[in-house]
């Protein structure tokens, strides 16, 4: 039998009709088309479908939207405010820590979470903070430059140059 | 073109594509919804080997909310394969299952959960048959026949080719080495499982969207196998997340997908689940490797023999293809005067092998870069030193009639092994790891080690799959009178930044802003062909045309512009959006100024541009896989520490440099190679794919290990540039020649910290232990596979040895434009 879900997801408030049994993750994709959360195992092995539920990383193809009534849900649609992207999606998009991007909504996400805690994380802490999200195409290390560079910029400080590499 | 002279080309910009991503507004196959969409699903046999006696979907047709329900009876009766001569794979199987996981049924319904209740109620009556899962099995029951077609009972494909003489080669030889490895399966695993959505609309014209690495090769053979013409099918490849090599053949949830779109009048969706995606497969073959080597007192070789048993499940997919290159590519690293290679690939009960991320040749490369340590070892040689004393000679030919235009591993060697501090650890890790074994056990028995090893990878296949003198990759470029551009190009950007490459290459030929650039996505019926994310030939292939038909427009541009200023167009420049007299740069004119005047000279702005790579397969029978337009070399070096007491690994840092040619964008190549490495790391020590009782052993992404940022040590990445004259500007690949040597390096290094060798990945704690034990008990301390399969392959093909022979002296390359004089 459908329910009706009443849920806040990025500030704004939606009503739902959906089975009670499905997951976040099916609800935000198929009956609110937010499909920027996505999936890789549906079992809450990989960390694709992380969402902020109250500002904590949650494994949405885990959840029940029933639990999340009456709390705050963040989708990557809600990390850009007013036309300004997140500076952890800007840093993204300049290193190239997304390369096929679909791991990234639920990094970012899990990223900002972090720096909502810790806005100055060591590279082991923010390498900790994202151990639950896989990512096949980068290698992290990027991902790790990004994270290191929006929080440096999230407290105003200097800037690191995009590129490590050296060449000859 | 100097380099200083580029704007665009070897800028670390973003991505194009970068935005949309960090945003979530990228559409993925299965993010694509349409209107009275209906969901699909596959039944798929529980039996890794039966004969199907009957298919009954009575119940799943009643079951309400379903759509349709169809099964290999109401498909054209044809086998189809991605290579020609390997047709041998149904949609939905209609007679014998040869795997689990092979489809047999597909349903489309109202729902999914609709879709799988009816899957359920489908009945298949199955006659299990012997299941044959391993080479050893295969070949040991020729009674038992996985397919009818082959090289032998069970054999797929056998390979045997000779250049030169290999025994005379290793009676003059000072040391000659035989040694036995073992590479295990593993698996692409990209974050995004496989989904498509077709529409057979009502004009009985049938649309594909795909994850789909190869939307040229689908759009050819969905043709065939649903019998429509290719005419009225259009693929469309939805953004890719993820492929590897794991989204290149047609699927069975694609063709399932367009019929049941044809039956029920409504588009359908299929996104395949996780563990669907575990048995699709067509990733890392498993192969058993016995390779013999000669070499001199100083280290050079004499020649090399080199055998692989390919374990390639149950159907062909690239498998010829992958045969071939477990042989073809080593002699492009260093000097290796006469070969012989014998290859064989068999079929076994289990989901098919195909082409990973550096198809067929990280085996081969294991082996031979293992072996180099062990005969360095031998010699008292610096394994460091004897590599950059063998390396290959720059435009020449190798033993198997390959030919090699720049070399820049020499480079790559010195930049890894300064960085690393080569020189110092190694002789002192060795001399701790003595130190450290004689410690009492109360005491941390951390032991060091570093390691080496050496690769090279082709810059796009030089053949296709199927036998055409058409472009490999077309590009049309179209200017339109705002001042921006727009290419069509059926290159598929699978993340690795294709789109990007175009939009930079074009932007610098026509000196405009890559933002001014608008990049199709790959379109059956609107770009034209490029074959296919694979082989690493896209930035190549795509990029050469690309720069082909930017130039073109540019002349047109140019010839109207110098009419209007009164100059030569040979006076002209475009650059910072505009065209003009670089010494009269007031009177140059916008880009969106000087397309007009195009445009009213010339009529629509419209330019292709074509590639094809140069015409050089070796003249006999299996001489098209291997010839590359040029290859990327890569130097790696590995530092890592075992625990003595867990044999935990722990990897701390990676040196790599990478022959780059040219680095386009050094952001993106960085971003390749490092991808690479974590991907070589992860079949370095964890990633399999194995069976237990026919079944996956670890069908989910929590039980398949897969390095995580904790697993992540430090990349140093160098790029060295050689400026290759086949490359665009200069560029050979990035993408997957870097994932070789890791593999080697760490094993070479774990020798070195613990003196255990590991002739077999992945290298994973229980077999440290195990050796350490036989070390302790003063047996060989050697893990690896110690028999070979009873097999005989066939008289080899012997063809004289190329080896040392210069480059043609001018590459023929089809669709190239004469110089104006």
């Amino acid at each position: 039998m459908p329910t009706l879900l009443t849920l806040t997801i990025n500030g704004e408030e939606r009503d739902v009709l959906a089975p009670a049994h499905k997951t976040l993750l099916e609800v935000l994709r198929e009956e609110l088309n937010l499909t920027g959360t996505k999936h890789g195992c549906e079992l809450g092995e990989c960390g694709t479908c992380t969402v902020l539920v109250d500002g904590d990383p949650i494994l949405s193809c885990l959840a029940l939207p029933v639990e999340c009534q009456g709390r705050e849900i963040r989708t990557v649609e809600g990390m850009a405010e007013g036309g300004r992207l997140h500076p952890l999606q800007q840093a993204f998009a300049e290193l190239g820590a997304a390369q096929c991007g679909y791991c990234t909504p639920g990094i970012l996400l899990t990223a900002e979470a972090l720096l909502v805690n810790v806005p100055t994380p060591t590279r082991e802490e923010i390498k900790h903070a994202l151990a639950g999200n896989l990512c096949r195409c980068t290698g992290y290390t990027k991902i790790l430059d990004a994270v290191e560079l929006a929080a440096l910029r999230m407290r105003g400080e200097a800037q690191p140059p995009a590129s490590r590499a050296r060449q000859s | 073109m100097k380099k200083d002279r580029f704007s665009i080309v070897g800028q670390s910009l973003p991505k194009i594509d970068a935005w949309a991503k960090v945003v979530g507004e990228t559409k993925f196959a299965d993010d694509m919804v349409m209107s009275r969409m209906a969901n699909g699903k596959l039944l798929r046999s529980p039996h890794a080997h039966a004969l199907i006696k009957r298919i009954d979907t009575t119940r799943a047709r009643a079951l309400p909310g379903v759509y349709a329900v169809i099964t290999g009876h109401d498909l054209p009766r044809v086998k189809f394969g991605i290579l020609p001569v390997s047709q041998d794979e149904e949609a939905l199987c209609t007679e014998k299952v040869r795997m689990v996981g092979d489809a047999v049924a597909a349903v489309a319904a109202v729902d999914e959960e609709t879709a799988e209740r009816a899957c359920r109620l489908i009945e298949v009556d199955y006659e299990p048959l012997p299941a044959l899962m391993s080479i050893q099995e295969s070949l040991a029951h020729p009674e038992v026949r996985i397919h009818e077609y082959g090289d032998g009972p069970n054999v797929h494909k056998n390979v045997a080719l000779q250049f030169g003489d290999v025994d005379a080669a290793f009676a003059r030889a000072d040391l000659v080495r035989e040694d036995v490895f073992y590479f295990e399966g593993n698996t692409h695993l990209p974050m995004e499982q496989h989904a498509a959505v077709a529409h057979w609309a009502a004009d009985g014209k049938l649309t594909l969207w795909s994850s789909t690495q190869t939307p040229h090769y689908v759009h050819r053979l969905l043709a065939k196998i649903l019998d429509v013409p290719a005419a009225h099918v259009r693929v469309v490849a939805a953004p890719v997340g993820g492929g590897f090599g794991g989204k290149l053949d047609p699927f069975a949830h694609e063709i399932a997908a367009c019929k049941l779109a044809q039956l029920t009048g409504r588009p359908v969706k299929i996104a395949c689940s996780r563990e669907e995606v575990f048995y699709i497969h067509r990733g890392r073959h498993p192969v058993l490797m016995w390779i013999k080597t000669g070499f001199t007192r100083q280290g050079d070789l004499t020649g090399c023999h080199l055998r692989t048993w390919l374990d390639g499940g149950a159907y062909g997919s690239y498998g010829v293809a992958s045969t071939f290159y477990t042989g073809v590519i080593n002699p492009v690293t260093y000097k290796m005067p006469v070969y012989k290679f014998e290859g064989a690939r068999v079929f076994t009960n289990k989901p098919p092998c195909g082409p990973k991320r550096g198809h067929g040749t990280p085996q081969p490369r294991f082996a031979l870069e293992c072996q180099l340590d062990k005969a360095a070892e031998q010699l008292g040689l610096d394994p460091a030193d004897m590599r950059r004393r063998i390396l290959a000679e720059p435009f020449t030919k190798t033993a198997n009639h390959l030919t090699v235009t720049t070399i820049g591993l020499g480079d790559c060697i010195d930049k890894v092994v300064d960085a690393s501090g080569w020189r110092d650890k190694r002789p002192r890790y060795q001399a701790a790891a003595a130190d450290a074994a004689a410690k009492p056990l109360w005491q941390s028995r951390k032991r060091k080690g570093i390691g080496i090893a050496c690769s090279a990878y082709m810059t796009g296949a030089g053949t296709a799959i199927y036998w055409n003198s058409m472009p490999h990759s077309g590009v049309v470029v179209r200017a339109d009178r705002s001042g921006g551009v727009t290419v069509l190009c059926g290159a598929t950007d699978i993340g690795q930044g294709s789109d990007s490459i175009l939009a930079y290459l074009v932007a610098e030929v026509l000196g405009i802003d890559p933002k001014d650039v608008h990049v199709h996505p790959a379109d059956t019926s609107l770009t034209p062909v490029d074959l296919g994310s694979y082989s690493s030939r896209v930035t190549l292939m795509c990029g050469q045309a690309a720069i082909q038909a930017g130039e073109r427009l540019r002349a047109v541009i140019f010839k109207a512009v110098a009419a209007k200023l009164g100059v030569a167009p040979a006076a002209l420049v475009a650059r910072e959006r505009k065209v003009g007299v670089p010494d009269d740069w007031d009177k140059a004119l916008t880009f969106a100024q000087a397309v007009e005047l195009g445009e009213a000279m010339h009529g629509v702005l419209a330019f292709p541009g074509s590639y094809a790579p140069p015409k050089r397969a070796g003249k006999y029978k299996g001489g098209g896989v291997g010839p590359s337009p040029c290859y990327s070399y890569s130097a790696c070096v590995v530092e890592l520490t075992v625990d003595e007491d867990t044999a935990a690994i722990e990897l701390s840092d990676v040196w790599i440099a990478h022959d780059i040619g040219r680095a386009l964008n050094p952001l993106l190549v960085e971003g390749q190679v490092e991808g690479s490495i974590y991907m070589g790391i992860g079949e370095a020590l964890m990633e399999e794919q194995v069976f237990r009782k026919h079944l996956h052993k670890t069908p989910s992404m929590l039980d398949y290990k897969s390095p995580t940022t904790l697993e992540t040590p430090e990349i140093h990445t160098f790029l060295v540039e050689t400026d290759d004259p086949e490359g665009p500007f200069g560029a050979k690949e990035a993408g997957q020649g870097p994932l070789l040597p890791v593999i080697p390096a760490i094993a070479n290094a774990v020798y070195q910290a613990t003196g255990v060798r590991l002739d077999e990945v992945p290298i994973t704690p229980d077999k440290i232990l195990k050796g350490l034990e036989l070390k302790r008990q003063g047996k060989t301390a050697r893990i690896g596979p110690d028999k070979l399969p009873l097999f005989t392959f066939k008289q080899p093909l012997a063809v004289d040895s190329a080896f040392g022979q210069p480059a043609d002296a001018i590459a023929v390359r089809p669709f190239v434009d004469e110089p104006k004089s």
